[in-house]
């Protein structure tokens, strides 16, 4: 029984392609927009979280200052110095390693090629406190470390500007004043979703950093790798403390310098692209709920259009349950063509909207099932009405319809 | 009277409408139709012919009195068990032909056989035979728009026939066809209810098409006037 009913709807279908199109339109749009949404937000997350990886767990950063947007008027805080990097490492419990770090921006040159870079002056605890592996080379030695030698690690963007496609590894080239050996070339960690491209760089030495470029023992910012058997917090309060005391920060005053947690930081990064992903996915559920008053009316219309058609039917002998089921089966199968049409219209969307926002293509199978189920149950919700309807006419005024 | 008579009407009423406004069809009816008559129901608009037939054809309850197919008291029947009656044992063909647009002959005849739940190969082989019954086998792919008034007509009787019915209900079968057609069509329906057996009741305005039939009814304000039988006017024609 239920194959003959889907016939007849697919008969029915296949009778009014237009109409049949436009009644779906709705649905199409509605599925195709929850789910290159939720597909979209899912993968956004993913990549910040990815990106966070990348940074390192596990790693407290501490720059001075008091954090974003505070901090207003006032003398600028003091920079760290070498003995706080001694403190932090003989005081501490939990710290695995330490690394100072010294910033200063300059353009290298190579033959005919310059670049404008950052210069990230450090030591090899860097590559300690966050996985960043070498793609050729070496790190530093500590003898490098301690004589600050023009020795320098660079970035694959600096790599790809400056040497094109000349290997790097052992060449030497002139950044600012200075002339430096490539001992070491990076893997590629793409781009940051805050704070730009991380491949831009070239690593040297602190000493030598601060000695030809900053002029001065000031570390801007300090990375600490914790160990994993200890909690953040607990390392974070620790250095808290360490640094107060060192800084000379009387009780009741507040810290002239700030810990970022970086798992803290991917908290606060992947609730928020989950609250947009919500809060996106939620309007295009409404575009759902019109997409089946769609389906209602333009079910309603053909019912009244079709009065003369059921008409017929009934005459025929059909009984009314096979008629409301005929209706309803239309619905359904409309609502549900809708849905596929609207995944394959979505995974269109996301093909091409995926490498625009620079995040991992997904295929969410989830999504795509709960998107479906919801578009057959939209056909049985709202095609209900109408079927009921074309169910409950009368066969001699039906046939009498004009 | 060994064999009771296929339908039997005893004191049927019809009346529309509520109390002050109300309006009776029709009045008291008495009649018998034996299987594989061929009855043409005549009368002026108005005198309740078109209302006789909804009730003939199970569209339709009368308001008080006895209808009895086949000893089943239909008054009795709901909705459901009126259009399962009307599967199993009626045929329609209307005077719009009211075929389904945009669909094959071939489908339109088989719809009744879907509703039955026949098997694919059995629908079109059944759907196929009536085509060929009425002379249309080579039109079965041709949709209602491709065909003249007489061949969709034609089409119509098919898919009333398709079941091979008991009753074959016609109502004014001839009412959108000029004369040539209407005779080629009752010719049709005359052949039909002889080769067959099945019993016709037609509605007609025009004498000359219920010359076909070998019962005439004439009603008159919601009564029958008068009965002619035996009139096998095809012979005569």
């Amino acid at each position: 029984m239920f194959g003959t009913i889907l016939l007849l709807a697919l008969r029915s279908i296949r009778r009014h392609v237009l109409r049949s199109f436009l009644t779906i339109l709705g649905i199409v749009i509605g599925v195709g927009a929850v789910v290159t949404m939720v597909t979209l937000g899912k993968a956004t997350t993913a990549a910040v979280q990815q990106q966070i990886a990348a940074l390192g767990t596990n790693i407290l950063q501490i720059r001075p200052g008091q954090g974003f947007g505070r901090g207003g008027g006032g003398p600028r805080p003091k920079d760290f110095d070498p003995a706080d990097i001694t403190a932090i490492e003989q005081q501490i419990a939990g710290v695995l390693a330490v690394a100072p770090q010294a910033q200063s921006t300059a353009t290298a040159i190579y033959e005919g090629a310059n670049w404008s870079t950052t210069i990230n002056g450090t030591t090899s605890a860097y590559f300690q406190v966050q996985p960043w592996p070498l793609a050729s080379g070496r790190l530093f030695t500590p003898a490098e470390e301690e004589a600050g030698k023009s020795v320098c690690i660079i970035g694959s963007t600096v790599e790809r500007n400056l040497f094109r496609s000349a290997p790097a590894l052992g060449r030497r080239f002139r950044i600012g004043e200075v002339s430096c050996d490539v001992i070491g070339t990076l893997t590629s960690r793409g781009q940051a979703g805050f704070g730009g491209d991380q491949d831009d760089v070239v690593i040297m030495p602190i000493k030598a950093v601060q000695r030809r470029f900053t002029g001065s023992t000031d570390i801007r910012m300090i990375l600490v790798g914790v160990d994993e058997a200890y909690s953040t917090e607990q390392v974070q309060s620790a250095l808290t403390n360490l640094l107060r005391e060192r800084r000379r920060i009387g009780g009741s005053k507040e810290d002239d310098f700030n810990i970022f947690d970086t798992k803290q930081i991917s908290e606060t990064l992947t609730g928020t692209t989950t609250l947009l992903t919500r809060i996106v996915a939620a309007v295009a559920a409404i575009s759902l709920v019109v997409g089946g008053i769609g389906i209602m009316n333009i079910m309603l219309v053909s019912v009244t259009e079709r009065t003369r058609e059921i008409g017929i039917r009934l005459a025929i002998g059909a009984v009314a349950r096979e008629v409301l089921m005929q209706f309803l089966v239309e619905s359904v199968v409309l609502s549900c063509l809708g849905g596929i049409i609207g995944l394959l219209l979505a995974q269109v969307a996301i093909a091409i909207a995926t490498p625009l926002m620079q995040v991992p293509w997904t295929f969410d199978l989830q999504i795509n099932l709960v998107a479906f189920l919801i578009s057959g149950l939209i056909g049985i919700v709202f095609g209900y009405f109408p079927a009921r309807r074309a169910a409950s006419l009368n066969p001699i005024d039906a046939l009498r319809h004009e | 009277m060994a064999d009771p008579a296929l339908i039997s009407l005893r004191g049927i009423t019809k009346v529309y409408g509520e109390d002050p406004t109300a309006f009776q069809a029709l009045k008291g009816i008495d009649l018998d139709i034996e299987k594989g008559d061929f009855v043409a129901v005549m009368g002026p608009s108005g005198s309740g012919k078109s209302t006789m037939m909804n009730i003939l054809g199970c569209l339709d309850v009368p308001s008080a009195g006895a209808f009895l197919f086949r000893g089943v008291h239909v008054e009795n029947l709901d909705r459901d068990q009126r259009a399962l009656l009307r599967r199993k044992y009626f045929g329609f063909v209307f005077q719009g032909f009211n075929l389904l647009a945009r669909t094959s002959a071939l489908e339109n005849v088989e719809l009744p056989l879907l509703y039955r739940g026949d098997a694919k190969a059995a629908r079109r082989d059944a759907a196929m035979a009536a085509l060929g019954k009425v002379g249309l086998a080579d039109w079965h792919h041709h949709t209602p728009g491709e065909l003249s008034g007489g061949q969709q007509q034609r089409v119509a009787i098919a898919r009333a026939i398709v079941t091979n019915p008991e009753v074959l209900l016609a109502d004014e079968p001839t009412g959108n066809l000029d004369t040539e057609r209407s005779i080629e069509i009752m010719e049709l329906l005359a052949d039909l209810n002889r080769t067959s057996g099945v019993t016709i009741l037609m509605v007609t305005h025009e004498p000359e098409m219920a010359r076909f039939a070998r019962t005439i009814v004439h009603f008159r304000d919601g009564l029958i006037d008068r009965v002619e039988t035996g009139g096998a006017a095809v012979a005569a024609g």
